[in-house]
């Protein structure tokens, strides 16, 4: 059992001395910090006297140019951290010769594999919530509106939500570590995967969907209703929209719907939307959630049995 | 199993596909020996160390190690198992100290009977100047010095060394060889496979000649030798040119004599058995010279050539 504990300290100790985490860390602050200065000097703009949540503005306020928020900055970084936390987990160490120095010590086989990956959460965890809690702090000085107890919470969820996401990147790098021999490879393959299910799941979406539901001047709300659901069960094979779709209901109590064409019809048909509590946006999200936690689990789960069976030669 | 082996393998076979890596292999090593896997490449000698520490399952067959199933109990088979791989490598951005500590502490040592430990190993492997250096800037040869302490610091019953001489010098080689013996010498079974058979026959007390996956010959140098090379015979040698009058009377009395022949400077007696005693006698009371004997010895290199030849 304390093996686990072992390889968890050593894992997370290598994390933070490594200069790669250097690099990203310094990176990923900025990039964070260049998102939130633009949104606190558009948050004028987006907010008006019904406005309940000033405060959970500022993380989905974009620059009026620049159609870039806090959360879609976050879609595209959480997976490179999570792809460079795993994708040579341990390819790397069969590499360099340490894994069978390693697995011959006294400890099981899945304390390995999981202590990577918990050091790796724990790592994923500690750079998401200083960098929310970074943002938040520099919004709460910038803007000067404290967040209500509603916020925080819902800060809290967008937290937990970001984690997850990371945790589903770091395991599919975690499976391609131990899939392919080379760390190039691996890295390679996980970078591939993102750049699909990233960019070009969307457009595979869209035109299927529009080849199946032509959608044109005439079309009748029905119709596009009906093009919207299978739009967004298609592009929901990507785990960056279940995380869009998370990240923007709890961010946004007032949405109703994980679909935004659905609330623009909602609102010119006169609905005036008000604000979710908490549980019933979790409840909207739910099922992404579920989906996000079965894709990590699927891909660790393949990752684990491969590792655990497999013969461990030096050469 | 009830008997004293501390590795013990039977009928045990590995395939991949068709190819059968190891083939029903029965081998038993005793506590205290130093066994030398002897083989070309590929005749399964990796395999088999990989089975005995349940990096590798079995296709068939039983595998113990100190009594236990290397795939179904592994942590007490790694316990007492000290294994230094072929390619051995280190975390090159720790400290050969902070390598070593990093196995101390997967062997639950206490953090203080870590740091005595490694001062310990390091002195003996000769590393104790560089403990705070990096592992990337390490040498070679200083690197399977540092395997071997390695292995040293969970202070193992059973030591398996796959080719710790590869690819290092002369002098290398004989530091490695030396800490090898030192650990034998500490009652510690050795299991060592290489293709250096001259280092081998230095420190094995017991050699086991693998080819395509069957142990085809096990023993001693010494009876290896007589068996491949002179039939089971003993070849003693007389640091006497002639057998004259009295003397070779007496030495034709000894029973099992098969062949007496003379060569420049001495005499080759072949005997079904160990004469030298009673050879030594007979010199002794017809000459009144106390003669050493010597028994032919053999050069592992030979005996397995003669293998390699015959197949």
């Amino acid at each position: 059992m304390s093996g686990l504990i072992e390889v968890f300290w050593k894992e997370l100790a290598d994390n933070f001395n490594s200069k790669r985490f250097i690099i990203l860390f310094l990176l990923i602050y900025l990039a964070g910090i260049a998102t939130i200065y633009i949104a606190a000097q558009n948050i004028r703009s987006s907010v008006d006297d019904s406005t309940k949540y000033i405060f959970l503005n500022l993380f989905i306020a974009s620059g009026n140019n620049i159609p870039f928020s806090f959360p879609l900055f976050l879609s595209i970084f959480i997976p490179i951290v999570g792809i460079v936390l795993g994708f040579d987990a341990v390819n790397s160490e069969r590499v360099s010769g340490n894994l069978s120095r390693l697995l011959s010590q006294p400890l099981y086989r899945d304390d390995v594999i999981n202590g990577k990956f918990l050091a790796g959460i724990v790592m994923m965890a500690i750079l998401i919530f200083s960098i929310v809690t970074l943002v938040a702090g520099l919004g709460l000085r910038m803007i000067g509106v404290p967040p209500q107890a509603e916020e925080v919470l819902r800060l809290f969820v967008f937290i937990l939500i970001s984690i997850l996401y990371g945790a589903f990147w770091m395991s599919l790098a975690i499976l391609f570590s131990v899939l392919f021999r080379k760390t190039a490879t691996s890295a390679l393959a996980s970078i591939a995967i993102w750049l699909f299910l990233f960019l070009f799941m969307s457009l595979i979406a869209g035109l299927v969907a529009s080849t199946v539901i032509p959608i044109t001047q005439n079309s009748t709300v029905e119709e596009v209703s009906q093009f919207d659901t299978l739009y967004r069960m298609l592009s929901r094979i990507s785990p960056s929209t279940l995380y869009g779709e998370s990240v923007q209901a709890i961010l946004l109590p007032e949405l109703g719907n994980t679909s935004p064409t659905m609330m623009m019809i909602g609102m010119y048909a006169g609905l005036r939307p008000t604000p979710l509590p908490l549980s019933q946006s979790l409840l909207i999200i739910w099922p992404q959630l579920i989906g996000l936690l079965a894709l990590t689990a699927i891909c660790f789960s393949i990752a684990y049995i491969k590792f655990l069976r497999e013969e461990i030669r030096s050469t | 199993m009830k008997n004293n082996f501390v590795i013990e393998t039977q009928n045990l076979t590995k395939a991949y596909g068709k190819f059968i890596a190891v083939d029903n292999l029965s081998l038993q090593i005793s506590a205290g020996e130093v066994f030398g896997l002897l083989g070309p490449n590929g005749a399964g000698k990796t395999t088999t160390i990989l089975m005995a520490i349940g990096l590798s399952e079995p296709t068939s067959g039983l595998v113990r190690v100190i009594g236990y199933d290397p795939a179904r109990e592994p942590i007490k088979v790694k316990k007492v198992v000290g294994y230094m791989p072929e390619k051995i490598g280190f975390y090159d951005d720790l400290t050969a100290r902070e390598n070593l500590e990093y196995t101390g502490r997967l062997n639950k040592l206490g953090s203080q009977e870590i740091t005595t430990k490694i001062n310990e190993v390091l002195e003996s492997v000769g590393l104790q100047d560089v403990p705070n250096q990096l592992v990337g800037k390490f040498s070679h040869g200083m690197k399977q010095r540092l395997g071997i302490a390695d292995v040293m610091i969970k202070k193992p019953k059973i030591a398996i060394f796959d080719e710790p001489t590869s690819g290092i010098d002369p002098e290398g080689t004989d530091q490695v060889l030396n800490l090898i013996k030192d650990m034998a010498s500490q009652n510690i079974t050795v299991l060592i496979s290489s293709h250096q058979l001259h280092q081998i026959q230095k420190i094995c007390t017991r050699v086991g000649i693998f080819s395509k996956g069957r142990l085809v010959a096990s023993g001693s140098v010494d009876k290896l030798g007589r068996e491949t090379l002179r039939k089971g015979k003993f070849n003693i040698i007389l640091p006497i040119a002639q057998l004259t009058g009295k003397l070779r009377d007496e030495i034709s009395k000894i029973q099992g004599i098969m062949n007496i022949e003379t060569k420049e400077n001495s005499t080759v007696i072949t005997a079904e058995d160990n004469i030298s005693k009673q050879l030594e006698e007979a010199v002794l009371s017809c000459t009144g010279l106390k003669v050493q004997m010597r028994v032919e010895e053999f050069e592992l290199e030979d005996i397995y050539m003669q293998y390699f030849k015959e197949l």
